[in-house]
């Protein structure tokens, strides 16, 4: 077997997660996907495992305004939630876009937002790698850079975020629970992520200790809401995306008069597009429009030697989504 | 469900230490002795209880050679860890058939010959098993979701994709086929 040795428990409770979560070495662990996938690799070095599969996070249902999924709810689970089928069906689609059948049995959602870049510098034994270790070079920069980031980076990193749900939920205005030392809070899912800077190995603004403990999602204001999520890959199934976009309108008497346009695979994090959003509010629903607000989306966007036939993909990405959603196929 | 054995999932600093723990394989208790924390389900059974049904690939659960159903739900056992799965039901492909013969899902790949160089094709039985046990008449998209998880570098999947015929054919004219 590979990977240094560690110690493993089942949490308790969210108390005894939080509590032993912050210590140095430990880590959570949920469905093991991403983590266990590290850890053989010998990028991620735990000494402790808490496990919080079973803490019984895994509900779905709805809060108030807001529909709940609970942190460990399993990708599958989520997919074919019938309240999540019916109020954010952007969500399933997101969700069956990702991984395999395989996957999504032992994914969840808290370690969905939470896995780490699929950079192969990242994950393989040896690279240099400033997300690894920070000081230690980028090979992307150096080397291959195919895959590497459109917006969002730095010098010290061009990765890109892998979650396609992450993309699905910004564009939602999703919310995040968090329980930690210091009590519950809610972050925003945008606010969640942090750009590389000068400590490209912190991803995210959670504390050590952390526990995500649900995602919170403004129920549709249901009439004029489309929505649709178009992942642009390698291959048809079963792949990360090259790049993807989930669009959100809402259009009330013929006009356009909400619009998140976010997109995943470019960036440190699910990349907000302001500048597209804004050219379709009060505009009609029609492609002479999308191609407007595509192009000053990625304007601007600066590519690296390898990826810049990304800028155009993502634009016409962007037409395309938008289309799809407006004529309904 | 099997109880583990005496401080198997304790929390311990000392990472030389192992555990004992028994798993529920294919309706029978399988102990497991000595063993260290970090072993994959997919390690377990293949190393320490002699059942290599499942295949160890890819070990990074991209490509499905160690697929086993964990209570009911079908996953890739490399990124399962054994110690966790203590008090799950296992099914390996070992267990799918009652009387030690071929199910028809097996069958039909023999028929059909879906089968290369072989490495794949448990998995595969595995996931087209777990496809038609919900799914017993999957549409062309279905299916291809459905096995998109099992990597196969020899067939191109055409006799796979045969092979699903028959069995969703079969079973159709003979609801009481093997399985
Ligand atoms: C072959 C393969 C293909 C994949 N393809 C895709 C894809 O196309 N699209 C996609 O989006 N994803 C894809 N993934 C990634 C997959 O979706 C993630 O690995 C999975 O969602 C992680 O969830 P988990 O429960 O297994 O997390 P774990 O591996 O258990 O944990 C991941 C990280 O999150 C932390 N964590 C987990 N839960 C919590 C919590 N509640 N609070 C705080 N921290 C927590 C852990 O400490 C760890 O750092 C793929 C994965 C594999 C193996
Ligand atoms: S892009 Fe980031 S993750 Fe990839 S090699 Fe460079 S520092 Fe590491």
């Amino acid at each position: 077997m590979s990977g240094v040795a560690f110690a493993y428990s089942r949490a308790a409770d969210v108390a005894d997660a939080v509590a032993r979560g912050g210590a140095p070495g430990a880590a959570f662990v949920a469905g093991g996907t991403d983590l266990l996938q590290l850890w053989k690799a010998g990028r991620a070095t735990p000494t402790e495992l808490i496990d919080v599969y079973g803490l019984g996070l895994d509900g779905i249902g709805v809060d108030g305004d807001e529909l709940s999924i609970g942190a460990t709810a399993r990708l599958s689970d989520v997919a074919r939630h019938p309240f999540v089928v019916d109020q954010h069906p952007l969500i399933a689609e997101a969700v069956l876009a990702s991984a395999s059948g395989q996957i999504r049995n032992m994914a969840t959602v808290g370690g969905n937002l939470l896995q780490r870049t699929r950079c192969p510098y990242f994950r393989t034994a040896g690279m240099a790698c400033n997300k690894h270790r920070p000081g230690s070079g980028c090979g992307a920069l150096d080397g291959e850079d195919r895959h590497a980031a459109l917006f969002g980076a730095g010098s010290s990193c061009v990765a890109t975020h892998p979650s396609d749900l992450a993309v699905a939920l910004v564009a939602l205005d999703a919310t995040v629970e968090v329980s930690g030392a210091r009590g519950v809070r809610r972050v925003g899912l945008s606010e969640l992520y942090r750009l590389p800077g000068e400590r490209p190995d912190v991803d995210t603004t959670l504390a050590a200790g952390e526990l995500i403990t649900r995602v919170l999602v403004p129920r549709a204001a249901s009439i004029g809401r489309l929505a649709t999520y178009v992942k642009v890959r390698d291959r048809a199934s079963f792949e990360f995306a090259l790049l993807s976009v989930a669009a959100v309108i809402r259009i009330d008497a013929g006009t356009i008069v909400h619009a998140r346009l976010v997109c995943g695979g470019v960036a440190p994090a699910p990349w907000r597009l302001p500048a597209g959003e804004a050219l379709l509010i009060g505009q009609k629903p029609e492609r002479g429009v999308f191609t407007v607000a595509a192009a000053a989306a990625v304007e601007g966007a600066p590519p690296l030697p390898g990826n810049s036939f990304k800028v155009e993909l993502l634009r016409r990405a962007l037409v395309r989504t938008l289309t799809t959603i407006a004529t309904g196929s | 469900m099997t109880a583990p054995q005496a401080h198997s999932n304790e929390p311990t600093n000392d990472h030389d230490v192992t555990v004992g723990y028994s798993l529920s394989i294919n309706g029978g208790t399988h102990p497991v002795q000595d063993a260290w924390i970090g072993e994959s389900l997919l390690y377990v059974l293949r190393e320490r209880l002699g059942l290599p049904g499942a295949k160890n690939a890819c070990e990074q659960g991209e490509c499905g050679s160690c697929s086993v159903v964990l209570d009911g739900t079908l996953v890739c056992s490399c990124l399962v860890l054994a110690a966790d799965a203590v008090g799950s039901e296992i099914a390996t492909i070992e267990g799918l058939s009652a009387d030690g013969g071929l199910t028809d899902v097996q069958q039909a790949f023999l028929d059909a010959g879906a089968v290369q160089c072989g490495f794949c094709t448990t998995g595969l039985v595995m996931s087209v098993h777990d496809m038609l046990d919900t799914t017993p008449a999957p549409t062309d998209l279905e299916r291809r979701e459905a096995i998109s998880g099992n990597l196969c570098r020899c067939t191109g999947y055409g006799r796979i994709f045969e092979a699903i015929d028959l069995v969703v054919t079969r079973r159709s004219g003979s609801p009481a086929g093997a399985s």
